[in-house]
């Protein structure tokens, strides 16, 4: 759970659910340095939610494929952007009604 | 909004400016306003989504071309105060007929004022669908995914 209670952190997760990244990439968009994001991934490593691996002269960094964790990546992203949506539907349709 | 994320489960939640009742019913018999239209595993293009209000009546997503995709089955019904629904979607991205390998969704329904209620929801046992979610991810990472979708669906929240 610590690992995830981090808003930066949880943001660089979410964008990992996306597909693999170089730590640069997520640098670029989350308004945080490159330093700051390598110590968060390095927190996410060694809670077991994301791996990284060589790919040419780049690391990337990826969720872990193994156990729950990056299906809790993907679902807590899924519903929260449904019940933002969701939201918009039900204040509009009362608005109609009242 | 706030999120909280412990093994194997997932909880969210959200407060709207709707009475209890008017939530209730919005998200579960109009699930089909507000769900993502990209948000489907049925084949043919989507005619209508329909939420059975009855414990054993299932969640269905229905095609034009009259072929239904089962995709949950409501397992509690108390309205207006929640539901809980299951969740038979596998990493695969199919139908999981397997009841075994299967999660659930329960929503609850908190009246804070009049006009205003908490919705609460936790995706549970996450981990029955077992391994493979890299199968999932790309699946829904392509290019034709849900990721894109729900991209796709937030920008239009936002605009």
């Amino acid at each position: 759970m610590g690992a995830l209670g981090d808003a930066t952190r949880r943001a660089i997760f979410e964008l990992l659910a996306e597909g693999p990244r170089p730590v640069g990439e997520i640098a670029k968009e989350l308004p945080v340095t490159r330093p700051a994001v390598s110590q968060h991934l390095k927190v996410l490593k060694e809670a077991g939610l994301v791996i990284d691996h060589q790919s040419g002269t780049r690391r990337l960094y990826q969720l872990n494929p193994e156990g729950v964790g990056a299906l809790r990546a993907y679902f807590d992203r899924f519903w929260n952007q449904a019940l933002v949506s969701f939201k918009h539907a039900v204040e509009e349709q009362n608005e109609e009604e009242r | 909004m706030s999120t909280q994320i412990s093994e194997a489960t997932v909880r969210t939640s959200i407060v709207v400016d709707a009475p209890i009742e008017k939530t209730f019913s919005v998200f579960t018999e109009g699930i089909g306003t507000w769900w993502s239209p990209d948000h489907h595993i049925l084949q043919s293009e989507l005619a209508e989504m329909v939420f059975e209000p009855r414990v054993g009546g299932h969640v269905y997503d229905r095609g034009v071309d009259g072929s239904e995709c089962r995709w949950a089955r409501v397992l509690a019904y108390d309205p207006p105060n929640g539901f809980v629904i299951s969740w038979d979607i596998n990493l695969q991205w199919q139908l999981e007929s397997d009841s075994a390998r299967t999660s659930e969704v329960e929503v609850r329904f908190v009246a804070e004022e009049p006009n205003r209620t908490r919705v609460e929801l936790e995706h549970r046992n996450l981990d029955r669908h077992g391994e493979g979610w890299e199968q999932m991810r790309d699946a829904v990472g392509s290019p034709d995914g849900w990721a894109v979708g729900l991209q796709h669906f937030a920008d239009r929240v936002r605009a």
